[in-house]
C-alpha cells in the first residue's frame, strides 16, 4: 500500500469486517514488559530522570546499553537472520508503554522504531543489523513535530554523497551516531554524526526527557539510501507511521501512570478530616479517566496489531491513535496535577515529567488536530469547502 | 475635599496634582507618595488614607488619567496579595492605627505582601491550620511551617493565619495577624515550580515574636478575616475585567492572525470558541463589578475565578496546538526567582505549565465548586465530622 497517498479507503467489503486483530497481551508480551518493567524500577527511578534532565547526559546511555545486551529489545521487529529478535511491532509496542510509564530518557522511538521502520522498509541490512545488535543507534533527520505518514519536507542539499543544510527540532540524534537525511533532490542519506561537517545544537526542549537538537551539516559525507524519490518518501511515511501508531502505546504508559499515581493520591491525602478519595466528585473524576484508559489502550492496541500485520488500515489506525491517546495523556497528566494539588505544581514531584512527555507527544509526528485532518481525509469525512452559508 | 462624583471631576483633580506634581520627575517614590497623601491613589478608598471615598468606578479613569502623562506607576503586577488582598482586608478589618501604618508604604510598592495560609496539611482545608501563636506579654509567639507562599523572599509583610485555641472547634480557634518578614525566626526557603522557577516558598516560623497590635480583628476570629481576603483574592485573580481580547485570549488571537501558515479548521473552531468564552468571561466580569458598585454582591465572584482558569488553560493548551512542532521547544528552565511581569511577554510553553497553577492558587477549582453549590446554591454540604470537634481532636 501507499502511505502517501490521501486517497480515501472505504471499507473494503472483501475484507470481514469483523475480524479484528487480538487487542490483548499475550503472555510472551507480558513477560516481556515484567523483565522491562524490573530494569527501570531499578535503573531508572523518576528522582534519577529528573536529575537528568538537568545533567549534561540528557540521554541515559547506560540504561539505552542495558535495554541492548540485558533485555535484547532494541531489534524486536527486525528479523533474526538480520540479527532482530524476528518478533513484531506488538512487542515494541508493550516496551513503549513501559518506557513511556517510566518517562524513561532513551532514544527508542527514534532508533528502535522510526529508524528500524523506514531502514527495513528500504531493506538496509547492514545498518539494520547493527541497530538492532545495539551497536548502533540511528535517527531520522526530520523535524519532531512533522505529521507522520507524509514524505519529508527535505531541507538539505545534496551534491554527490555530501550533504549540506540544516534540520530543526530532531528528536533522539543527541547520541545518535547514524542520521537518516532526506535531501531535496528526493534522496535519503546515510550520515555519520562522527565527523566536522555534522553539528548538533541542544534546543531547550518542553520535555527534556527526549531533547530535541537543530542539525546543521555542512558538506558532511553520506552514503545514500535510496535514490529514487518515490523510495524515499515512501521509506519515511512508512517508519513515521509505524512511529506514531508505536507512540500511542508510550502515550498509554503516560496515561496509566498518572491514573494510578491519582488513586494512591487521594487514598492517601486527607483534608476536612477524610481521604480526599471519599469525595465522589474526585473518585468521579478518577472513573472518567479509568474509561478514557481503557479506550486508549484498545485503540493503541490496535494500532501497533496494524502495524505488526502491515494491515490495510495502518494509516487509519495510527492516526486514530494519535488523534485519541494524544488527549488521553494529556488529560491523564492533567487531572493528575490538579488533585495533587500545589505539590503537583512543583518541580520535585514527578508529575510535571509526564505532563511535558504527554503534550510533546502530542504534538510529535503531528498534532492531535493534523491527524483528525488526516483521517478526514483517509475516511472520507472532507472538510465542508463553503464556510459561510449564503 | 467632597468626593468626585463622576470620570471627568476626577480627571481635573488628576490634572491639577499634575500641575503641582512632574510626572517626569527624578523622584518615583516621592511622587506616588505625593499621590497617596492627595487622596488619588485609589479614590475609593477612605480619606486621608489614599482616597477621597468616592466611588470604585473611578479608580480606573484615574489610574488611566495618571498612565497617560507618563506618571510612575506603583507595579501593580508585583504586589498583587499587597494590593488585591492585604489592602481590602485592612481597610474592612484593621484599626486606624493599622491601616496608617500599611497603607501607604503598601501602595506606593515600597512594601511587597504576601499571604501566609496554606501549610502542608492544610490546603483546602485551610481551616485545619496547625502553626500556633501563644500570648507571651504584649506579644504572640508563633511556631509553624508554611508552604506555596507566592513572593514570601521579596515581601516586608506576610498576612498570617494561625492558631490560638487548640481546644476550640477548628474554624473557632484561628486569629489573624501581619507577620513581619524580617523578624528573627522566619526562615523563608524557595520552592522550585514545573516552569523552572521559584516563585513560591516553604516558610518556618520558629519562635516568630508578633506584637499584639499586629492582630488583625479579634483573638478567635481569624476565620471571618480570612473570608474576606479569599474573596478578595479570587476576584484578585478572575474578577479583572481587561479590554477586548485582553487576558489569556490575547495572544492566541495575535498568533492567528499573523501567522496564516499555522492555520488550521480544526484549531481555527477552538479559537473561535475561545473568543466567545472569553468575552462570556469579561462580561460577566464587568456586571460583578457593576454589582459591587450597586451594593449587591453577586455570586459571580468564585464563577469568575473558575471560569478564568478554565480559559487560560484551554487558551494556551490551543497556543501550542497552533504552534505545532515549534511548541516542542521551551525558552528556560534554570531554577531562577521569576520576574513577574506579562504573561504576554513570556513563551507558549511557559504559559501553558503557569496556567495549570490557576485552578489550584486561590482556591482549586473543586473548592470553588463547592462554595458555588453550598454558599449560592444553597446546596447540603457533605457530611462534616470535623465542625464541632476541639480541633486538637481531630484525626491527621
Ligand atoms: C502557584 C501557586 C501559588 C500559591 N500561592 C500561595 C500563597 O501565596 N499563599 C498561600 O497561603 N497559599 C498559596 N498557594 C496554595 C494554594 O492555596 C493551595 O495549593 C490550594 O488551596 C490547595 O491546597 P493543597 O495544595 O493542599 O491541595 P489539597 O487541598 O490537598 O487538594 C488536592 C486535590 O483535592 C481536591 N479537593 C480538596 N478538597 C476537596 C473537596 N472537599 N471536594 C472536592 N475536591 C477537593 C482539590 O481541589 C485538589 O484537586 C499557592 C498554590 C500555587 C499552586
Amino acid at each position: 500500500m501507499s502511505l502517501t497517498a490521501e486517497t480515501p479507503t472505504t471499507t473494503d467489503q472483501d475484507e470481514d469486517a469483523g475480524a479484528l486483530p487480538d487487542l490483548l497481551y499475550s503472555e510472551v508480551e507480558e513477560d516481556l514488559r515484567a523483565s522491562v518493567r524490573a530494569l527501570l524500577a531499578a535503573r531508572s527511578p523518576w528522582d534519577a530522570v529528573l536529575a537528568r534532565t538537568e545533567s549534561d547526559e540528557r540521554t541515559d546511555t547506560d540504561l539505552w546499553a542495558r535495554l541492548g545486551t540485558e533485555l535484547g529489545v532494541l531489534g524486536l521487529p527486525v528479523a533474526e537472520d538480520d540479527g532482530g529478535a524476528g518478533a513484531s511491532w506488538r512487542e515494541v509496542a508493550v516496551v513503549a508503554e513501559e518506557l513511556g510509564r517510566a518517562v524513561a530518557a532513551v532514544p527508542f522511538l527514534g532508533s528502535a522504531v522510526t529508524a528500524t521502520a523506514v531502514l527495513g522498509r528500504l531493506g538496509a541490512d547492514e545498518l539494520l543489523t547493527a541497530l538492532a545488535g545495539g551497536r548502533s543507534t540511528v535517527a531520522l533527520a526530520v523535524p519532531f513535530g512533522r505529521l507522520s505518514g507524509t514524505a519529508p519536507q527535505a531541507t538539505c542539499t545534496r551534491t554527490g554523497d555530501a550533504v549540506s543544510g540544516g534540520v530543526r527540532s530532531v528528536a533522539d540524534a543527541r547520541t545518535a551516531d547514524v542520521l537518516l537525511v532526506p535531501t531535496d533532490d528526493g534522496a535519503l542519506l546515510q550520515v555519520s554524526t562522527d565527523q566536522p561537517g555534522v553539528t548538533r545544537t541542544p534546543v531547550v526542549s518542553l520535555d527534556e526527557t527526549r531533547p530535541l537538537v537543530d542539525l546543521v551539516l555542512d558538506g558532511a559525507s553520506g552514503s545514500v539510501l535510496a535514490t529514487e524519490a518515490a523510495d524515499a518518501a515512501d521509506a519515511v511515511a512508512y517508519g513515521t507511521t509505524v512511529a506514531a501508531a508505536v507512540l500511542a502505546s508510550e502515550q498509554l504508559g503516560v496515561a496509566e501512570w498518572c491514573l494510578q499515581s491519582s488513586v494512591s493520591y487521594l487514598q492517601d491525602r486527607r483534608q476536612f478530616g477524610r481521604t480526599l478519595a471519599s469525595h465522589q466528585a474526585l473518585r468521579h473524576r478518577c472513573a472518567d479517566l479509568w474509561v478514557q484508559v481503557t479506550q486508549a489502550r484498545a485503540v493503541a492496541r490496535y494500532a501497533a496489531a496494524c502495524a505488526a500485520e502491515d494491515s490495510a488500515d495502518l494509516a487509519v489506525a495510527a492516526s486514530l491513535a494519535q488523534a485519541l491517546c494524544s488527549d488521553v495523556a494529556v488529560r491523564a497528566a492533567e487531572e493528575c496535577l490538579q488533585l495533587h494539588g500545589g505539590i503537583g505544581f512543583t518541580w520535585e514531584h514527578p508529575v510535571h515529567l509526564y505532563l511535558k512527555r504527554a503534550t510533546s507527544s502530542a504534538l510529535a509526528l503531528g498534532s492531535p488536530h493534523a491527524h483528525r485532518s488526516r483521517l478526514a481525509r483517509l475516511v472520507d469525512l472532507p472538510a465542508p469547502t463553503d464556510e459561510e452559508p449564503a | 475635599m467632597t468626593a468626585p462624583q463622576t470620570p471627568a471631576e476626577a480627571r481635573r483633580l488628576v490634572a491639577a496634582f499634575l500641575g503641582d506634581h512632574d510626572p517626569a520627575g527624578p523622584d518615583a517614590l516621592a511622587f506616588l507618595q505625593a499621590r497617596f497623601d492627595a487622596g488619588l491613589a485609589r479614590p475609593s478608598w477612605p480619606e486621608g488614607l489614599g482616597g477621597l471615598g468616592a466611588s470604585s468606578a473611578l479608580n480606573g479613569p484615574v489610574d488611566d488619567a495618571f498612565a497617560a502623562a507618563g506618571a510612575p506607576d506603583n507595579r501593580p503586577h508585583s504586589n498583587i496579595i499587597g494590593l488585591g488582598m492585604a489592602a481590602p482586608t485592612l481597610l474592612a478589618f484593621g484599626t486606624p492605627e493599622q491601616q496608617a501604618r500599611w497603607l501607604r508604604p503598601l501602595w506606593t510598592h515600597e512594601d511587597v505582601w504576601c499571604q501566609l495560609f496554606s501549610e502542608p496539611g492544610a490546603g483546602s482545608d485551610l481551616a485545619a491550620v496547625a502553626t500556633s501563636a501563644v500570648r507571651d506579654g504584649g506579644d504572640w509567639v508563633v511556631n509553624g511551617q508554611k508552604v506555596w507562599t507566592s513572593l514570601a523572599h521579596e515581601s516586608r509583610w506576610a498576612l498570617l493565619l494561625a492558631r490560638t485555641d487548640p481546644r476550640a472547634p477548628k474554624h473557632r480557634g484561628l486569629t489573624y495577624f501581619v507577620c513581619d518578614m524580617d523578624a528573627p525566626g522566619v526562615d523563608v526557603r524557595p520552592l522550585r515550580q514545573l516552569t523552572g522557577e521559584t516563585e513560591f516558598n516553604e516558610v518556618f516560623l520558629d519562635g516568630v515574636r508578633i506584637p499584639d497590635d499586629q492582630r488583625i480583628g479579634d483573638v478567635g476570629a481569624g476565620w471571618r478575616v480570612t473570608q474576606a481576603t479569599l474573596m478578595n483574592e479570587r476576584v484578585a485573580i478572575g474578577g479583572a475585567t481587561p479590554p477586548r481580547e485582553g487576558g489569556p485570549i490575547g495572544t492566541l488571537a495575535q498568533h492567528w492572525r499573523e501567522h496564516p501558515e499555522d492555520r488550521t479548521a480544526g484549531v481555527h473552531d477552538e479559537v473561535l470558541r475561545l473568543w466567545v468564552d472569553a468575552e462570556a468571561l469579561r462580561l460577566t466580569s464587568a456586571r460583578l463589578t457593576q454589582q459591587l458598585l450597586a451594593g449587591q454582591p453577586g455570586p459571580e465572584g468564585s464563577g469568575a475565578k473558575l471560569a478564568y482558569a478554565q480559559l487560560a488553560q484551554r487558551a494556551s493548551a490551543a497556543e501550542l496546538a497552533v504552534l505545532g512542532g515549534e511548541a516542542l521547544r521551551y525558552d528556560d528552565w534554570t531554577a531562577r526567582r521569576p520576574v513577574v511581569g506579562d504573561l504576554a511577554e513570556r513563551t507558549p510553553g511557559f504559559r501553558f505549565l503557569r496556567a495549570k497553577a490557576n485552578s489550584i492558587e486561590g482556591g482549586t477549582s473543586e473548592v470553588l465548586r463547592n462554595i458555588i453549590a453550598e454558599r449560592v446554591l444553597g446546596l447540603p454540604g457533605e457530611p462534616r465530622t470535623d465542625r464541632d470537634t476541639p480541633w486538637e481532636d481531630l484525626p491527621r
